[in-house]
């Protein structure tokens, strides 16, 4: 059984197929790899998923539930939480106020309405403490360095308390330092988590994925534990030793 | 930062601002009440373009609602001024819901567009119907709808505590709702939308309710101006009318409780003053506001939140 499924999932732009028919299964506790060459169509799936663009056909269950119609914000409710390629946090507020955010929007709804509360404060405090940021909470999100905005993502998708959390490339810009210790963490998320990581650097991915799918030109090209995956010809002439 | 000093700081501002009446010679008692209102209905559109980022041309719509909900039963049906401003209350909001179910359809410059256009439409409506609403002559508001509670609001010590009442009202009901869990919402909407969306939030509806609660202040603004100031007039729809609350709030500082009324107070007394020197007192407010623009883009308090105390709301 899975917890996040999807069935015959096609977004086509114009003439350009970026998903073509794409069948998944995400399961519960699992790390899942997703990789493919640029433009094999990774983020426009995942955006399919996440809701932020429509899919026009193929269905998408979240436990059980068909979540195909069903808004971005609507999913993020029911536990499917999304972080972004690009770093998207509100500059202009703390680093507190930020994840506070996600933790009064997302699936537990935690917080008074006066805005603070224990129960906000020690959910906030919990979600920077798994990324280590837990004495920036006071800082101007803006002023934070790359690196720390790329967790205080993370940590927002955290927040959210989903029970699927999509990470889209969250490595990228990242000091090798970082990325060791960003690793760890994703291994500590499962099972409480499942997780699908989209991701361009192999090293991680090949580390901390229990399975990897393979897309390209939209389609699944393979999918299979690491070891497998870099032994599979069709994805070295694709995409790894081509 | 503590809530208590900022509870402290607000409610200073409010009693200083109810001694002023006593301070100063009656003349300005009078004008401080109509900065009053005027900074109710900027409080207002502060909240929809301050703190949400919905930046509304058409918010005379909501004030002239409120104005003409309360002017017309109080000259045509002889209600008195309580439920004169609970209709204008309701006018603002209702006004304010309808024109957001469409106009939040769009974004940015669209939507300024689309307020914009509305509230023409509703200055011209209020102008077809000028039998009723006495057209680009208005009306003077009866005494029968001047009176609250046996008071005569068109005596200097009743009004000026209405005025002030009302606006106390809606300066601590805004510093409640900004320091709320919706308040941060409403800055997530004006920071960045897309990714409140995928925190869970829903963006039509949460800026659809800021709206609304814009509408109501300046829908019970516009009452209040009716009763208070004895005058209801569709020249109160114009554009003129959407472009100051931004200007008092632009001066005083976007998305600051207090900013409101400190750019109305400015700006009042900026015309009052310079148009007592030269007929072209348009020159000196608008080099005032340039100036503005130039050293403190973000108005008057957002400066003092950049440089002196951050956690100002």
């Amino acid at each position: 059984m899975s917890l996040l499924e999807a069935r015959g999932l096609t977004r086509h732009f114009g003439g350009l197929r970026a998903v073509d028919g794409v069948d998944f299964d995400l399961r519960p506790g699992e790390v899942q790899g997703l990789i493919g060459p640029n433009g094999a169509g990774k983020t426009t799936f995942v955006s399919l998923l996440s809701g932020r663009i429509p899919v026009q056909s193929g269905t998408i269950h979240l436990a059980g539930e068909d979540i195909t119609r069903l808004p971005a914000q609507a999913r993020v409710r029911k536990g499917l939480a999304y972080t972004f390629q690009i770093t998207s946090i509100f500059p202009g507020l703390t680093v507190f106020d930020n994840v506070a955010l996600a933790v009064q929007g997302g699936r537990a709804q935690i917080g008074s309405w006066r805005g603070g509360g224990a129960a906000l404060e020690a959910a906030v405090a919990a979600a920077l403490g798994q990324v280590g940021m837990a004495d920036l909470a006071g800082q101007g999100a803006g002023a934070l360095s790359y690196g720390h905005q790329r967790l205080l993502e993370v940590a927002m998708g955290l927040a959210l308390q989903p029970k699927v959390l999509i990470l889209d490339e969250p490595t990228q810009g990242l000091a090798a330092g970082e990325i060791a210790g960003f690793m760890a963490l994703v291994r500590g998320l499962v099972p409480a988590v499942s997780v699908l990581l989209i991701e361009h650097n192999m090293e991680v991915v090949m580390g901390v994925a229990d399975r990897i799918t393979v897309l390209n030109f939209g389609r699944v090209l393979a999918r299979g534990t690491p070891a497998q995956i870099s032994a599979d010809p069709a994805v070295q002439e694709a995409y790894l030793g081509a | 930062m503590s809530g208590a000093k900022v509870w402290a700081l607000h409610l200073a501002v409010l009693v200083a601002l109810f001694a002023a009446q006593y301070l100063l010679p009656p003349y300005h008692a009078t004008n401080l009440a109509r900065v009053l209102v005027l900074a109710l209905f900027a409080m207002g559109y502060n909240l929809a373009f301050g703190y949400t980022g919905l930046l509304s041309l058409g918010h005379a719509l909501f004030f002239a609602g409120g104005m003409f909900a309360a002017g017309l039963p109080a000259y045509h049906f002889g209600f008195s001024a309580g439920p004169a401003l609970i209709l204008s209350l309701l006018g603002g909001g209702v006004l304010a819901g309808a024109v957001g179910l469409f106009a939040l359809r769009t974004a940015g410059v669209s939507f300024m567009i689309v307020t914009l256009m509305f509230a023409q439409a509703g200055y011209l409506t209020l102008i077809y119907f000028n039998a009723w609403t006495g057209g680009d002559q208005g009306f003077a508001v009866p005494a029968s709808g001047r009176s609250l509670f046996g008071f005569a609001l068109s005596s200097d010590g009743p009004r000026f505590a209405v005025a002030w009442g009302l606006f106390a009202l809606g300066f601590l009901v805004c510093l409640a709702l900004v320091r709320s869990r919706f308040g941060r919402v409403m800055v997530a909407m004006r920071e960045n939308e897309e990714r409140s969306r995928l925190l869970g939030y829903n963006p039509f509806v949460v800026k659809l309710i800021v709206l609304v609660i814009s509408g109501l202040y300046a829908g019970l603004a516009g009452g209040a101006w009716a009763l208070l100031f004895g005058y209801a007039g569709a020249s109160f729809a114009t554009i003129q009318y959407s472009i100051l609350p931004m200007l008092y709030v632009l001066l005083g500082g976007a998305g600051t409780v207090a900013g409101p009324v400190l750019g109305a107070a400015l700006m009042f007394w900026l015309i009052e003053l310079a148009s007592g020197l030269t007929s072209a007192w348009l020159f000196l407010v608008g080099a005032a506001l340039v100036v503005l623009v130039l050293f403190a883009p973000k108005g008057i308090l957002g400066w003092v939140r950049e440089k002196v105390w951050r956690g100002l709301p």
